[in-house]
């Protein structure tokens, strides 16, 4: 064997090998896009959480004499709602609701839909049929339809809001759990894995999860988006959290009556959410071409 | 071909009956007897019993849902409680409003999105790239009902050029297509024009990139077609897939309307299903979401079947 | 090949039971059908990927399987390696009856496959040391003692541990990754290796590399291999026997000499004939057979060749051939013109010897 250990068969690489996580994780943090947008969601989150230890006002105090004042004005930086409470207060504890309502959705889909993806494309045969056919009877509703129809059917309320998301994403993230596991599930280095006389517990732990995860978690990552702004929507027309809770999508609709008196105030809940759902739009974005390694 | 068409026909009914039972079973899950609804608040437990009957509340679910759908395939979808007129004609007049919108905003989106999203993809990693895809970013990630809104308080409040609510004169049921209409619809199509240009920007955009750097592109090169000419190869080659974007895409609009609708009182479809929830008019509330699903059903049924004309590769499998 | 394993805990390969004369590997009547769902309007049909097929292979030699793609190679070595259900037949692996007397689990320490597709075979989330200890771990290795095979394998197969076992898949070349395939193959201690097209995706000079390398770990591990490819110079190269396959079965067998010299089936005739030759006056000047094979879901009755077979005859189109013997040494065809009494007028007459 001395003829195989020339110089040629030995060249490897010049950097220092790498996980490939943590070469991902290398790409993502110099990507100034996606950081920029990790900061600015982890601001509105700590905002949301801390919110009451950072002083601000009661973002419940209403006060009849100073409604609807302009951005700007002193002691109210972003001006009064139309029952004078104070804006800057209520878009901060704001975001406790709209992001738990938004992004609670998304988590719970995941898990269900991974997991559901993960047997059907695993186990294949009925089962995949079984699972894929009722996911296909979900797809035949546009998916806004489909979240005010059963947020609509089943009252308002914010767990009602949470339950009509969680099943309009679930077959959402299905689909490409499915596709992803069943394109991993053929890869040779899988059938590899069964030859050598593995169980499908431990390839699905070794050689599948790995492979599939990431792509999934990506995708959910930029559903994120779509359901903040679902979820606002819901609110914003009554089907999602009630008064008097500071909610974005819920003081966009209060505050709709006040576009002829204070126009800018009545927008500010919007921007936040057009902010949180372009961030997670964008992170999304920034992931997928981190893990995109070999280009 | 006609196999083919045959065969994604016969696949929609098990789709079709499926979302009627989805629809039927959406009353069901209402908490409560559906009777309230429709009950007076000092109704009689005679009257409660008879109207159990009447309306066949008290017969096993799957009888229910039988008798329903032999009534909806008849095009009987029930009366609205609210007005006491047939659900399906409530519907229908409210659609036409929808298809209006939707047409609007189709034109504008899938213009746009075509525009920038091919010049964004021929001229990938340039500026122009990157001004495209930051308007698609944007496009689909903006609260459309708030930029709604935000158009309403710019051209309406503030410039005052344009009506902020309704259809024009004369309501819901007088549409034209002169100035003193369509100066209500041109807010309400921006908005909801957005987000389609924004997904086929970016679906386009990866279109082309994908397809410039195929090696089919470099023969035509190679041989000496002039750009102009490469490009019309792009553009047949990303017009399949660009046409079942679009078509989705139209679904969308027709069925997601609610917002937009409710943001610009425009006395469509969404409007429709907005006062049947709050109205608790259940029978209103099934049937507009029965119409709105099939429509996108059959949309997208047209979607494969156009898709499936255009692109040889399809026909065969 | 017991010094590799540093005895912490280490697997030892499955006994020999049945001495020299018994076969390591003996296949019986093995078929797979694949059910193609019809359209709407048309009936379900069958693929005939494998139909029937029986041979054997002894101990420490080398069998080659040759074909056109499609002919049933690579789905006859999933089915050996339990990859896929198979409709009927027997394995039997050292004289036990995969499935009866022998576990899928130890046939799996038994028998092990390297893939034609180096890259799509290795795990790109995993290091290469932890792909080749995967296996031995699945089997009650220790943590330490798998990794140590690892790296003790990776110097056997060419590769400095200290360079690449910490590397990716997608770090290194496509001939150093099939090198770790087939550590990886190894790593289990079988006794019976299947190379399915595994260096045919390979540089012409590196599959030279790697053929010399499978040839010296045969040597120093006592190994027996079932060589696929449709490469008929590599197949010659380092095969003892051969096998043709044609549309899901067998039409000729023998030492691969023989059947180099003197093809007997008119479709292994062709095969060779069809095969480049670096000697521009030995250049091919006619195409040796004409036409597609048929399409495998509807093969032809009788011999499946007989539709593009230079000498058919009637006989042809009725029963299938059966394998018989053409000599001595082993050398079997299935082909009307060598069994004496068939009907085929180049049959040779009743009671006669072979030609």
């Amino acid at each position: 064997m001395t003829a195989m250990t020339d110089t040629a068969l030995q060249a490897a690489p010049a950097h220092a090998a790498r996980g490939y996580w943590a070469t991902v994780g290398r790409r993502i943090v110099r990507d100034k896009v996606s950081m920029a947008c990790a900061l600015i969601l982890l601001l509105i989150l700590l905002g949301a959480l801390f919110a009451p230890w950072i002083g601000l006002a009661d973002p419940y105090q209403g006060s009849m004499i100073r409604r609807l004042r302009h951005i700007g004005t002193p002691n109210y930086p972003l001006g009064t709602d139309e029952l004078g409470r104070d804006m800057l207060a209520r878009l901060i504890y704001g975001g406790r609701l709209s992001l738990l309502i938004g992004i609670l959705p998304v988590i719970l889909a995941f898990v269900i839909g991974t997991s559901l993806g993960l047997v059907a494309g695993y186990v294949g045969g009925k089962i995949n049929t079984g699972i894929m056919r009722t996911v296909d009877i979900f797809y035949a509703f546009p998916s806004v339809l489909l979240a005010i129809a059963i947020s609509g059917a089943l009252g308002a309320g914010i767990v009602n809001s949470i339950v009509s998301l969680t099943i309009v994403f679930v077959p959402q993230i299905t689909r490409v759990a499915e596709s992803v596991t069943t394109g991993v599930r053929n890869a040779d280095f899988v059938e590899a894995a069964r030859a050598s006389g593995a169980d499908a517990f431990t390839i699905m732990r070794v050689h599948m999860l790995g492979n599939v995860l990431g792509t999934i978690f990506v995708y959910a990552t930029g559903l994120i988006s779509v359901s903040m702004i679902l979820a606002a929507g819901l609110s914003f027309l009554g089907l999602g959290t009630k008064p008097p809770e500071p909610e974005w999508g819920l003081m966009l609709n209060t505050l709709r009556t006040a576009i002829y008196v204070n126009p800018w105030v009545a927008a500010l809940p919007g921007a936040m959410i057009f902010a949180v759902s372009i961030c997670f739009n964008l992170l999304s974005d920034g992931m997928r071409s981190a893990m995109d390694i070999r280009n | 071909m006609f196999v083919y068409i045959a065969r994604r026909i016969v696949y929609v009914i098990p789709i079709v009956v499926s979302v009627a039972l989805v629809c039927f079973l959406l009353v069901h899950i209402t908490p409560g007897d559906p009777l309230v609804a429709i009950l007076p608040a000092d109704a009689s437990q005679e009257l409660a019993a008879q109207l159990r009957i009447a309306y066949g509340f008290d017969r096993p679910l799957p009888v229910q849902f039988g008798l329903w759908l032999w009534r909806a395939l008849h095009g009987d979808l029930g009366n609205s409680i609210a007005t006491g007129r047939p659900v399906l004609a409530e519907v229908l007049r409210a659609v036409g409003n929808t298809v209006t919108l939707a047409i609007a905003a189709a034109s504008i989106g899938f213009t746009l999105g075509l525009f920038f999203g091919l010049i964004a993809g021929y001229f990938r990693d340039t500026w122009v790239d990157k001004v495209a895809t930051s308007i698609a970013i944007a496009g689909v990630s903006v609260p459309h009902y708030w930029l709604g809104m935000v158009l309403v308080i710019i051209f309406s409040v503030q410039l005052n050029w344009l009506p902020a609510v309704g259809a024009g004169p004369g309501g819901s049921g007088s549409w034209g297509w002169d100035w003193e209409h369509i100066k209500y619809l041109v807010l309400p199509a921006i908005t909801t024009s957005v987000i389609p240009m924004g997904i086929i920007t970016r679906t386009v955009r990866a279109l082309t990139g994908d397809i410039l750097s195929q090696d089919f592109v470099e023969a035509l090169r190679a041989k000496g077609l002039r750009e102009t000419k490469v490009f019309r190869h792009v553009i047949k080659n990303a017009a399949p897939t660009a046409l079942a974007v679009m078509g989705l895409q139209l679904g969308y609009m027709l069925g997601g309307s609610i917002l937009i609708e409710t943001v610009f009182s425009w006395p469509g479809s969404g409007l429709l299903l907005n006062s049947a929830i709050f109205q608790r008019d259940l029978p209103l509330l099934q049937g507009t979401i029965l119409v709105l699903a099939l429509f996108f059903v059959f949309l997208n049924l047209l979607v494969d079947i156009a898709q499936a004309a255009i692109d040889p590769r399809i026909k065969r499998s | 090949m017991t010094e590799i394993i540093e005895p912490i805990d280490k697997l030892e390969p499955l006994p020999d039971i049945g001495g020299v004369a018994q076969p390591l590997l003996q296949v019986d009547g093995l078929t797979k059908h694949f059910p193609v769902r019809g359209g709407l309007f048309a009936k379900s049909k069958t693929v005939r990927a494998v139909d029937n097929v029986s041979f054997a292979i002894a101990k420490g030699e080398t069998v080659g399987i040759v074909g056109e793609s499609g002919c049933g190679k690579s789905t006859t070595a999933r089915l050996l390696m339990h990859l896929m259900e198979r409709n009927s037949g027997d394995i039997i692996y050292d004289g036990r009856t995969v499935g009866r007397e022998l576990s899928l689990r130890e046939l799996r320490r038994g028998m092990q496959m390297v893939f034609q597709d180096s890259y799509a075979s290795l795990n790109p989330r995993l290091t290469i040391e932890e792909s080749i200890a995967f296996g031995p771990k699945v089997h009650g290795m220790a943590e330490n003692a798998s990794r140590a095979l690892a790296r003790e394998l990776l110097g056997k197969v060419g590769l400095r541990p200290e360079n690449f076992a910490n590397r990716y898949p997608h770090e290194i070349s496509g001939g150093q990754r099939q090198r770790v395939n087939i550590a990886r193959a190894l790593a289990l201690s079988p006794r019976l290796v299947i190379l399915d097209e595994a260096v045919s995706a390979l540089d012409k000079s590196v599959e030279a590399q790697v053929l010399n390398l499978l040839v010296d770990l045969k040597r120093e591990f006592g190994l027996t291999y079932l060589f696929i490819s449709h490469d008929l110079n590599v197949v010659r190269y380092i095969s003892d026997r051969v096998l043709v396959m044609y549309l899901g079965e067998v039409v000729e067998l023998g030492p691969v000499d023989d059947v180099w010299d003197k093809p007997a089936h008119p479709y292994t005739r062709a095969l060779l004939a069809a095969m480049p030759s670096s000697d521009p006056d030995n250049r091919t000047q006619v195409p040796p057979i004409t036409g597609d094979p048929p399409n495998p879901i509807d093969p032809p009755s009788g011999c499946r060749f007989h539709t593009r077979c230079p000498f058919v005859e009637a006989v042809c189109s009725g029963e299938s051939p059966k394998l018989s013997d053409i000599d001595a040494a082993g050398h079997q065809v299935a082909c009307y013109m060598f069994i004496p009494g068939s009907g085929h007028s180049k049959a040779p007459p009743t009671g006669a010897v072979a030609p």
